[in-house]
């Protein structure tokens, strides 16, 4: 009644709105995993036996600094737009939206514990 | 409903279907996302880990190489490599491509014994190079 807000404005952001981004946002993080998920695996696989001061060695290369902020900035994007639509698919009613806020501070915390180790060991402190 | 007598489709019913590859690789694609997605906690702690010093490092190296951290490992390993797959076919149905019945059931039975392959490669590899 004393609603202010066009039809318009009232449904942005709700139901279908934005899914084209979404898809594409999903597709496209999906596909730079494919080479950096790659990646961080055959750095693994090559850190496997290392002793603390190789691994911490190769995380002083500025190349594999820079590639592994890539790897943790796509895969988190990545997972948060993914778990996104799993609570969208099951969950309605009261606990859809706390858990959609909560899915967006996951994703943004292990990104940020993930950076933070990254630079702290590229600069070598 | 006894005088439905034309050939005509019944509406679905839902707990009547027969199994099919690609409906199990449907939900082992979410399932590995949501596993790989909890999973980042353990990439989170060995990060931070390598970042705080030698002392926390060891500590997680310790996990990372007892039996329950080798089997996660495998664990998760497989789940990453089958979600990639997953995901390349995703890409290639995007295009258009393979979406019939039989191709996207042979599909579907590629990425299942494609990722259990080259997991198990890959750990053979590792126990006998590693
Ligand atoms: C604890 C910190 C803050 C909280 C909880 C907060 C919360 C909010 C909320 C709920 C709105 C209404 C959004 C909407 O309905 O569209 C809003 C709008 C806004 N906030 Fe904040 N805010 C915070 C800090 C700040 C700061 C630090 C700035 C600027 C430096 C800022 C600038 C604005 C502006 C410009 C808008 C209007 C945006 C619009 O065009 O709708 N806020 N904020
Ligand atoms: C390795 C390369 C990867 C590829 C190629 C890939 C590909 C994809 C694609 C195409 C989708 C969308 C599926 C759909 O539209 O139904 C998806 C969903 C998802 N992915 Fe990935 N992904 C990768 C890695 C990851 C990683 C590392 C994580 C988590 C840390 C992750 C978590 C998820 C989640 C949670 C979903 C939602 C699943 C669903 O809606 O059923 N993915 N992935």
């Amino acid at each position: 009644m004393s609603d202010f807000r066009t039809p318009l404005r009232r449904v942005r952001g709700l139901g279908s709105a934005g899914g084209t981004e979404h898809f594409w946002q999903q597709r496209l993080t999906a596909l730079a995993n494919v080479v950096l998920i790659t990646f961080f695996v055959i750095l693994l696989l090559t850190l496997m036996n290392e002793s603390y001061e190789g691994v911490r060695e190769a995380f002083a290369n500025p190349f594999v600094g820079i590639v592994m902020a890539l790897v943790v900035f796509s895969a988190t994007l990545h997972m948060k737009l993914g778990m996104q639509v799993i609570i969208e698919d099951y969950v309605h009613g009261a606990a859809k939206l706390p858990l959609l806020i909560l899915n967006t501070f996951f994703a943004i915390a292990v990104a940020a514990a993930c950076l933070y180790a990254i630079v702290k060991m590229s600069f070598g402190v | 409903m006894s005088d439905v007598k034309s050939a005509r489709p019944l509406s679905p019913h839902l707990s009547i279907y027969r199994f099919r590859p690609t409906m199990a690789m449907s939900i082992i694609h979410r399932i590995t996302g949501s596993a790989l997605y909890v999973g980042t906690l353990l990439l989170v702690w060995w990060l931070v880990a390598a970042a705080s010093g030698p002392d926390a490092f060891a500590t997680a190296s310790a996990f990372f190489g007892s039996i329950i951290g080798q089997l996660i490992l495998f664990g998760y390993s497989w789940a990453l490599i089958h979600h990639m797959f997953g995901g390349i076919r995703h890409f290639i149905w995007d295009t258009g491509q393979a979406i019939s019945k039989e191709t996207s059931t042979k599909l579907a039975m590629a990425t299942i014994i494609g990722s259990l392959a080259v997991t198990v490669i890959l750990w053979l590899g590792i126990l006998i190079f590693g």
